[in-house]
């Protein structure tokens, strides 16, 4: 049976059907994806409470309601140029029909990762120290990250912190959290076995796909870690 | 010019709202997870006695344990607002509860996992599994900091529960980590360890919280992510909304105000709050602070979740440049209650970590800020001439 088609401008039209056909095949085949959505009765319910929908040109409606039609050349589109305006929130999750369009957008902005997408590419592009941080380290923020060229909106207090970074955390009772470099103490082994779920899931071959330079850092660190506990990459 | 007005509440105070049984029933994920270590597929770490039993939001008994907890420590917290983390140790120390806290434990990556969608399910399953399996090993019990590791451990134990080929990646990736597949018997976050302290804390009060006005900011991933999970009390709200940190400030006796967007969320994005920062800052200020002003002009606001106390007190920087009508002490209620209690500021609470000016607040509940702050600059000039290594328990505890 032919398929129906709704798209009435098609934005990407450089880009064939049947690749973004299998885009969202990947996305339908999703664990996650039949949690997450249920149809849509175009209430509208979880744009009222999104917060991203009040300061972008956004719309989690618009989303779950292609994603139901299965129109996909708009999801092409929004996985283009939407999904990364999501706050991951989950408000709209107050949604009658039970939908997650939160969920849903991970799921989207997944598969976008998967595929290198240029939207991904670009969210990402500032992105890389933080992924580098928590991949590596094991925690996704650390005090030396405090630095006021970073966080110039957050005022001097965040010079202060910076300056006094050694002494600060001495300063702080739980041993664990004298750390700079990490939020707290993790031992290597932990950090190893980490190491290991990165691979052993496919994250790694994600970050290759989104940013080349990123991933040759990681693999060296790991590298290292993983041959020094007996492991060959 | 606001006109006040009377609107009669057609006895609302009489009506009963009560869930009915079947409600109640259409949440199976306990029965699933019990029967799911019958059949050998997982193994189920108990709830250690003594524990509290809360009411979730359609009535399931929610079990809280008391002590014998594995602190799942917050990278934000630790990180950026550690006075938050001490804050939850100090309670315990204070109170004579015992806690273990781990090295064995990383990140849930659930910010990143939100941020940046480098990941998936699997790893996700897999991070949150080794985790519990780690707590599991050491005999204590998982008690989360973050709301964050909260709400994606519930969303990851749903897939769990429901996804056979997903149990056995996660087995087989555990296997070759000497580990084995476990799942705590509930996910329990700090809030609600302190939601169940909350009258004890009280009795140890020091300072009189009742001229404090407060406003609460009810944490998204907490409420709204597994929803079903969250504490209710009908005592609290009429048991319309999360009694989560409002039950602990009303025991401390504080006036808790409300505000009209209570719901929102603070507008941390994930990754907005590191690369998009003008989102956050316009939603933090403009839908949360600024609202709080102008509807209950509170002495503070209190939160129970990492990125929330981030972004809520350090937005407020760029806004009051601006002149906007900003200026709300931030902290969360672990730091609130430590504080009530007679926690030092800079020692346990770590204030001087925060953007926000607090001084007001701490005059109005009493505590002499000033005297505390010059022991704590003698504390660090004991640290940076070498005569102390480190701030300890005992500094921290010293009245
Ligand atoms: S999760 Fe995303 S789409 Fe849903 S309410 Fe939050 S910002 Fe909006
Ligand atoms: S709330 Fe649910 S049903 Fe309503 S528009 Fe949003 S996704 Fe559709």
């Amino acid at each position: 049976m032919e398929q129906t088609r709704y798209t009435v401008r098609n934005k990407y039209s450089d880009v064939p059907y049947e690749v973004k056909e299998q885009l969202f095949r990947e996305v339908k085949s999703d664990l996650r994806f039949t949690d997450y959505l249920y149809g849509c009765y175009e209430c509208g319910i979880c744009v009222a409470a999104c917060p991203s929908a009040r300061f972008y040109d956004f719309s989690p409606r618009r989303i779950a309601q292609a994603v139901a039609r299965e129109d996909v050349e708009l999801i092409y589109e929004q996985m283009n140029d939407d999904v990364w305006e999501c706050s991951q929130c989950f408000s709209c999750n107050r949604c009658p029909r039970q939908n997650s369009p939160g969920g849903i957008i991970t799921v989207l902005r997944e598969v976008a990762v998967k595929h290198g997408l240029r939207s991904a590419k670009e969210a990402l592009g500032a992105y890389g120290r933080v992924i580098y941080k928590i991949m590596s380290t094991g925690t996704q923020v650390s005090p030396d990250m405090l630095q006021p060229d970073a966080f110039p909106d957050w005022g001097p207090q965040v010079l202060d912190v910076s300056k006094n970074l050694d002494t600060w955390r001495k300063a702080i009772p739980p041993e664990t959290l004298h750390t700079t470099e990490t939020a707290w103490e993790i031992d290597d082994k932990t950090i190893i076995e980490l190491y290991l779920i990165w691979h052993m899931t496919g994250v790694m071959n994600m970050i290759e796909k989104v940013d080349e330079g990123l991933y040759t850092i990681l693999m060296d660190v790991m590298e290292e870690k993983l041959e020094e506990a007996g492991y060959s990459m | 010019m606001p006109i006040e007005i009377e609107i009669p509440i057609l006895s609302a105070d009489k009506r009963e709202w009560k869930r009915p049984a079947e409600d109640i029933e259409k949440d199976h994920t306990h029965e699933l997870l019990f029967e799911l270590e019958a059949q050998g597929e997982l193994v189920v770490q108990r709830v250690p006695e003594p524990y509290s039993e809360v009411d979730t939001k359609y009535g399931r008994k929610k079990k809280i344990p008391l002590q014998h907890t594995w602190h799942h420590k917050s990278c934000g917290q630790c990180g950026h607002i550690p006075g938050y983390s001490t804050s939850i140790f100090w309670l315990h120390r204070q109170l004579g509860l015992e806690y273990n806290d781990p090295k064995d434990q990383t990140s849930c990556t659930a910010w990143n996992y939100y941020a940046s969608a480098t990941s998936n399910a699997a790893a996700q399953a897999a991070v949150a599994v080794r985790n519990f399996a780690a707590a599991y090993e050491s005999g204590y019990f998982p008690l989360i900091h973050c709301g964050t590791s909260f709400g994606h451990y519930k969303e990851t134990r749903h897939e769990l529960l429901h996804h056979a080929d997903l149990r056995k990646q996660v087995r087989e990736i555990m296997a070759k980590l000497g580990k084995q597949l476990v799942l705590p018997e509930e996910i329990v976050h700090y809030s609600e360890w302190v939601h169940v302290i909350r009258d004890r804390a009280a009795q140890k009060r020091v300072y009189d919280c009742s001229k404090i006005t407060a406003t609460v900011h009810p944490a998204c991933h907490y409420h709204k992510l597994v929803a079903e999970d969250a504490i209710y009390d009908r005592e609290i709200y009429g048991g319309q909304r999360s009694a989560i940190v409002t039950s602990t400030l009303q025991a401390l006796g504080v006036n808790v105000a409300d505000y009209s967007t209570w719901f929102d969320c603070c507008g941390f994005g994930f990754r907005h709050i590191l690369v998009q920062r003008d989102f956050t800052r316009s939603f933090a200020t403009m839908r949360k602070i600024e609202v709080m002003k102008n509807e209950a002009n509170p002495d503070v606001t209190i939160t129970h979740d990492t990125g929330c106390v981030t972004t809520l007190d350090k937005s407020q920087f760029a806004a009051k440049a601006h002149d906007r009508n900003v200026g709300v002490p931030v902290m969360s209620e672990a730091q609130f209650v430590a504080l009530a209690m007679g926690a030092h500021p800079y020692r346990v609470v770590q204030l001087h970590w925060h953007t926000t000016e607090y001084g007001a607040l701490l005059e109005k509940m009493g505590i002499d800020w000033k005297t505390r702050w010059e022991e704590f600059q003698g504390d660090l000039e004991a640290i940076k001439s070498g005569k102390k290594e480190f701030l300890t328990w005992e500094d921290a505890d010293a009245k």
